[in-house]
């Protein structure tokens, strides 16, 4: 008896999402492969399908200078509790971070509030290169090309009142899919803060690649803050909110230890960490026997912010 | 004591070997990554970390073998215990030498300036200086000439596991658990002790 044609495809004949995302990522893979043994950045390129903004960057004015660190030391060594505790499990997990759609929601002591897409983001400001040197509290450095937008450029479409006398930075809260937010290692969402002149200062970069190409989840995709002349933890990542308001924001690690980690967090070789010495820093991706170099005051920003902290007592606001 | 048969001392011979080759496969693992080059962006915290590591776990594994031989009755652990010390100390001499010369540079000015003023480090130097004459007094030689002192002077052991413990827990950060699995596993191989002593303590002696 022939089987009744009703127009519907059988259960058992279409293909489980399991096996053709599988294959779609064999497929991927096998073209990246295939294109990688000749041109292995264009096949890196074309996997994270680049938006026009971060291909045709203003060039960086400072750092030209500085020897890059590779992007293979910088997105395989990050500290990002969220998608895990140590250093090789953020890039691991990285794909558990989900970037689009994304949206920052800026609120707070200023004239015209809202959300932002990523899109808007990447389409409405145009994206600077800028050249930096990154320098974590652990005593780890990198020179690291980022591109984004100047912070005080964002901000001002959302038009700060007088009463903006520091900006809270939020960071994503998902733990239904990052690992690291299963358990309350620490109080999240993860939470920093900047001065307004801080915020608003020239270097201060809301960045939305690095290396020419996107930010990877495990650098805080798809947009961060990157404040170079502070240690990494102030620069927080993978942003889901950014609060004007009159009073200091409490920040998360100054929460959790605040003889350890203060609002201010300069990088400033004078000024050990209570456990550590910060004289010397060590570059990531040098070999077993690079060494250490110093550390500069401000991590080498010392012409460029030295002026906002002026008369403060930098040991006690540290 | 008689002598075992002969079979018995070449299966023995055969068992430290297998032993000691497993002891120091993880520095053969680290040699093959330094060759390789898969230590990572940040290769002498990589040596550091893996070198104090596994200082800290043949530490606990050498002060597990007298708990083990009371709860089992079994005599063998006794003989793999002077090599599970020693090895202990092989990897606690790599990673000081490594944090003296890599992470350091040798610039003896801070060295000393982190052994006196740092907890972290004061804590680490402590447990090797512990150590140190640990390794030198190992041999059957320094045993029969220090007799009774022998045991007194490695019962140092437990102090310098302490300070390894502490020293790991230090310069941790609050979200890792390893420092604290380490510490409890430390005291229950500590407490083991305890109510056996007691027990085989003569009473009124």
């Amino acid at each position: 008896m022939p089987r009744p044609c009703t127009g519907r495809i059988a259960p058992s004949e279409i293909t489980p999402e399991a096996v053709w995302t599988h294959r779609r990522a064999f497929l991927r893979f096998a073209l990246a492969a295939g294109a990688g043994l000749a041109l292995p950045d264009v096949a890196f390129a074309e996997e994270e399908k680049l938006p026009a903004a971060i291909r045709d960057l203003v060039p960086s004015k400072l750092g030209k200078e500085l020897e890059r660190t590779s992007r293979e030391a910088f997105t395989t060594y990050n500290n990002f509790v969220e998608l895990g505790p140590d250093k090789e499990t953020p890039a691991k997990n990285a794909h558990l971070l989900r970037v689009r759609p994304w949206t920052i929601r800026v609120d707070g002591e200023c004239e015209s509030p809202g959300e932002i897409g990523i899109e808007d983001i990447l389409g409405g400001f145009p994206q600077e290169e800028r050249v930096y040197r990154f320098r974590c509290v652990e005593t780890w450095a990198a020179v690291v090309p980022w591109a984004g937008v100047p912070l005080r450029d964002f901000l001002a479409r959302f038009k700060p009142t007088s009463r903006a006398k520091y900006v809270a930075f939020q960071s994503v809260h998902d733990a239904q899919n990052l690992p690291g937010q299963r358990r309350a290692v620490l109080p999240w969402p993860y939470v920093e803060g900047l001065r307004i002149d801080e915020a608003t200062h020239p270097l201060t970069l809301l960045a939305t690649g690095c290396y020419g190409r996107e930010l990877p989840g495990q650098n805080g995709a798809p947009v961060r803050l990157v404040v170079p002349w502070k240690y990494g933890f102030k620069s927080a990542k993978s942003l889901v909110r950014i609060t004007l308001t009159d009073k200091r924001p409490a920040t998360t690690w100054e929460r959790l230890q605040p003889e350890e980690y203060g609002f201010y967090a300069n990088v400033n070789p004078t000024v050990d960490h209570p456990r550590w010495s910060q004289k010397r820093e060590r570059p990531l991706g040098g070999g077993l026997l690079a060494g250490r170099r110093p550390t500069l005051m401000y991590n080498g920003y010392e012409a460029e912010v030295a002026g906002l902290y002026a008369g403060m007592d930098l040991a006690r606001h540290f | 004591m008689s002598a075992p048969p002969p079979f018995r001392h070449a299966a023995l011979g055969e068992a430290k070997l297998a032993a000691l080759i497993l002891l120091l496969a993880p520095l053969g693992w680290l040699v093959a990554d330094i060759v390789l080059e898969r230590l990572g962006a940040n290769p002498v915290e990589t040596v550091l970390h893996r070198t104090g590591d596994w200082a800290l776990r043949i530490l606990l594994l050498t002060l597990a073998v007298t708990p083990l031989r009371r709860a089992t009755g079994w005599q063998w652990p006794l003989r793999f215990r002077r090599m599970l010390g020693l090895v202990s100390f092989a990897y606690a001499l790599l990673h000081a030498l490594t944090w003296l010369v890599l992470d350091r540079g040798l610039i003896w000015k801070e060295v000393v300036g982190d052994v006196l003023e740092r907890p972290y480090v004061t804590l680490g130097f402590g447990a090797f200086a512990l150590l140190l004459p640990l390794a030198l007094t190992s041999t059957r030689g320094m045993m029969r000439r220090l007799g009774r002192h022998w045991q007194r002077l490695h019962r140092a052991i437990y102090v310098a596991a302490a300070l390894a413990v502490l020293h790991y827990a230090w310069l941790a950060k609050v979200e890792r658990p390893e420092p604290i699995v380490y510490g409890v596993i430390l005291l229950a191989l500590l407490l083991a002790r305890l109510p056996l002593r007691w027990r085989t303590t003569p009473v009124g002696a």
